[in-house]
């Protein structure tokens, strides 16, 4: 189904998003905090189209969809509900879904559904940067002090264990009409991309091994719905709010 | 000298083409790559740019305020140097 389809990138773009937003006023310095806060933006302005289009299909609207749904509803990666952490966590967590979301956005700009290509073109700019940025950021922390490296080879245990739901397949029908990306076909180019980065860095890859998953079928980390307690506060206390 | 681990740096910025990279500001950043990614993110948010140049803020060579009569002062009394002091024949239209 397209609307699960887009659910699924919406919600990545939609729980990411807000995952770096806790960021702003908390940076390490000031720069920083204000990339966090750009990459924040561009990811929910994602998800906002997304959403749209999904409700334009599917019914409800930009806010119900975002707003008043329920955990088990909600589509994204394990990857992009993961807390904060340290700034090495963050990175490091931006770093693995921009190398996947960057290809990822490239592969559908020649989408026969015009409005995914259009997202899609908009995207791929985006994330396009968001790996850049992520990615001089990972070969300072770990081609750096002993402190930032143990940091960010902390950050890479706990996070490659998410990495695997990225290429998980995904709706075979619309990916034979050519709607689609197949995430599957991606993982070649990720893999590429992750162990260039590392090698800059002078870290290693780690090796492959059981991999979470669930978040697809919306069985999810019991971070979420701390995530979702504080994003959905305002509309469930005061339904239809505006401003 | 010690060198601080995240430097000052200077932003210029070419709003379009055609015209001059116009310095905006500064930021701290630990090289130059990361100096202008900082600066993309901190000065072009709202689309005031097609260009950016970084420049170390060491590199700047600057006139100390304490010269300015005999750097500035002297040129005050020759208004011929203006190019308004001559007068633009009609026929030349706009210069």
């Amino acid at each position: 189904m397209l609307i699960d389809y887009l659910l699924r990138r919406a919600d990545d773009a939609l729980i990411l998003g807000h995952r770096l937003s806790e960021w702003t006023g908390h940076a390490p310095m000031m720069e920083e905090d204000m990339a966090l806060a750009n990459m924040a933006l561009d990811l929910i302005g994602q998800a906002r189209s997304l959403y749209a289009y999904a409700a334009e299909i599917g019914g409800g609207s930009e806010d119900s969809l975002a707003y008043l749904r329920r955990e088990g509803a909600y589509k994204n990666l394990l990857l992009v509900e993961q807390p904060n952490g340290d700034f090495a966590m963050t990175i490091l967590r931006q770093f693995f879904y921009s190398a996947f979301a960057d290809p990822f956005w490239r592969a559908s700009m020649p989408s026969t559904d015009a409005t995914l290509a259009a997202v899609a073109a908009k995207a791929e700019k985006e994330m396009a940067y968001h790996l850049r940025h992520s990615a001089e950021w990972v070969v300072r922390l770990g081609d750096s002090t002993p402190e930032a490296r143990r940091r960010i080879e902390a950050a890479i245990t706990k996070l490659w264990p998410y990495t695997g739901e990225m290429f998980e397949a995904d709706e075979a029908g619309l990916v034979e009409s050519k709607i689609a990306v197949d995430p599957a076909l991606l993982a070649a180019d990720w893999r590429d991309t992750v162990a260039q980065v590392f090698a800059r860095a002078t870290l290693s890859v780690p090796r492959d091994g059981w991999m979470q998953t669930g978040g697809r079928h919306g069985r999810h980390s019991e971070h979420l719905g701390h995530i979702l307690s504080e994003l959905q506060y305002m509309q469930r206390t005061f339904p239809g709010a505006t401003w | 000298m010690s060198t601080p681990a995240t430097p000052l740096w200077e932003v210029f910025i070419r709003s379009r083409n055609g015209l001059a990279h116009k310095h905006v500001g500064s930021l701290h950043a630990a090289d130059s790559t990361l100096a202008l990614q900082a600066a993309r993110d901190l000065y072009t948010r709202r689309g005031e740019g097609l260009s950016l140049w970084i420049v170390p803020s060491h590199a700047i060579i600057a006139s100390d305020p304490a010269d300015k009569d005999m750097m500035f002062e002297p040129t005050a009394s020759k208004i011929y140097r203006h190019p308004t002091f001559y007068e633009v024949p009609d026929e030349v239209g706009h210069m």
